[in-house]
């Protein structure tokens, strides 16, 4: 199992591209605040972390996750 | 206290500062007379209708009218009561004979809105534990079904063939499928790869669910719709559609030949808690749904209708939705919803109407003049609408 740090950093870096405001990331970060994506960023981004890790994250499970720890949190959960 | 309504205060400011451009409301608009399928007093001015979902201009076909007054006459203003209960007469019962015969298929249930159809069938097919996989651009009432029904939601990009197996491929052994697609997606007028899509669909296992409220009546050699056009209609287990398009009334329907599929009439809650339609409306919606299973020459016209606006606007400068046109549907592209609305006011102003869209019921947050055409549009009606477009487009600066 990757340890969750690594997917911490993998997160971080799938955020990048879409981090136009060059926003400082920590676990606290929220994405809707912080990072002011739109809904259509949120479903870009989304892709880009489901294909990073072969996982699905649901709409149900997206209203969930507000920062990227959580994210993190959910990643690992995912992938068991 | 907490005041309800604050959450809308940004869409009403947006509201106000649009309204104090001086344009005309684009949502507020009254039709005091409408004459025919195509032409409406508004304002008292006669105005070209270039968007109604009217598209094979039943709304005034004369057997259609005297259906209604028949039944209106023999069966009173309306059912008051549930199609459980005392809600169903022999016209809900004909109106779904009609559909079965439209499609060639075993079940058809009518509901009191195509809204709710999408809403009721999807909630009650796929429950807490299925997945649904969808469109990103879906129709509000798919998404609404989706919420309602308590499934796990997973969303791929539009018309993305791709991104839609790549999730089906992730979805946990075992698990309930569905996967909604709609034939003609009605913001921009694109229709979906549907015989790859649901070919990948049934390869995983899913249900197929196919929304054809926007090609019904025209697209397919008996117009039933994108499925039916591209070969794949048996492929298909649920087509979601409805009266208030092509066949110019108001209700919704699902056809299926599922062998279970009855039971829907008593576990669907949009179907059971609700009032039927009234006598004269499915009345109406039986004898034009007959009428356009003979309507070949009207889909060919309405082709002829779509294909010579969507080039005419192509060549006076528009951006448009699609490349080549793809359905009833030309959906101009505005840069912002500003001199979306200045160019909406300006084709009001000559004798047009059609739809403004934005968001969020547009893709990518775009502003759209959707012009929706119909089958009894002259070729001259288009000419003149063309004309309108140009000058217009010429007065707001949307064109050189």
């Amino acid at each position: 199992m990757t340890d969750r740090s690594e997917i911490y950093d993998q997160v971080v870096a799938q955020i990048a591209p879409f981090n136009k405001k060059g926003v400082k990331l920590s676990e606290g970060t929220t994405f809707a605040g912080d990072l002011e994506w739109d809904s259509l960023t949120v479903m870009d981004f989304v892709a880009a972390i489901e294909d990073e890790f072969d996982i699905i994250i649901s709409m149900n499970m997206q209203a969930e996750i507000e920062t990227v720890g959580q994210l993190v949190d959910a990643v690992v959960k995912l992938r068991g | 206290m907490t005041d309800l309504f604050s959450k809308f205060d940004p869409l009403i400011e947006m509201r106000a500062n649009l309204l104090e451009t001086g344009v005309t409301d684009p949502f507020g608009l009254v039709m005091e007379k409408v004459v025919s399928p195509t032409v409406a007093i508004c304002n008292g001015r006669e105005t070209i209708l270039l968007g109604t979902y009217n598209y094979m201009g039943m709304t005034f076909d004369p057997d259609v009218i005297q259906a209604g007054k028949d039944a209106l006459d023999q069966f009173g203003s309306g059912t008051t009561g549930s199609r459980v209960l005392n809600g169903t007469y022999a016209g809900h019962k004909a109106v779904e004979e009609a559909l079965k015969d439209f499609y060639g298929m075993d079940h058809a249930m009518v509901f009191s809105t195509g809204y709710q159809a999408n809403l009721g069938i999807i909630s009650t097919i796929a429950g807490k534990g299925d997945y649904i996989v969808l469109d990103i651009d879906s129709h509000a009432s798919i998404w609404d079904g989706c919420k309602m029904g308590d499934a796990e939601v997973v969303p791929f990009k539009h018309n993305d063939l791709d991104a839609m197996e790549k999730r089906l491929k992730r979805i946990p052994e075992g698990a309930g499928k569905l996967v909604v697609l709609e034939g003609v997606y009605s913001m921009l007028g694109d229709i979906a790869p549907l015989k790859e899509m649901i070919a990948v669909a049934k390869a995983h296992g899913a249900m197929v669910l196919v929304d054809e409220a926007h090609s019904m009546g025209f697209i397919g050699p008996n117009g039933r719709g994108v499925a039916e056009d591209q070969g794949v209609l048996d492929q298909v287990d649920f087509v979601i559609g409805t009266f208030s398009k092509s066949v110019g009334t108001v209700g919704g329907f699902c056809v299926s030949n599922h062998p279970k599929f009855e039971i829907m009439r008593l576990v669907c809650r949009p179907y059971v808690f609700t009032a039927s339609l009234p006598p004269s409306v499915v009345a109406t919606a039986a004898t034009s749904i007959r009428k356009l299973m003979h309507a070949g020459n009207k889909r060919a016209h309405l082709w002829e209708n779509s294909r010579t606006l969507h080039k005419g606007l192509r060549d006076a400068g528009f951006q448009l939705g699609t490349t080549e046109p793809q359905s009833a549907i030309i959906s101009v592209i505005m840069p912002d919803l500003e001199r979306g609305a200045a160019m909406w006011e300006a084709l009001l102003h000559e004798g047009l109407y059609v739809n403004l869209a934005r968001p969020p019921a547009t893709p990518a947050g775009m502003t759209l003049l959707r012009c929706s055409l119909c089958a009894e549009h002259s070729a001259e009606q288009v000419q003149t609408i063309i004309g309108m477009f140009t000058r217009a487009g010429r007065t707001t600066g949307i064109i050189g």
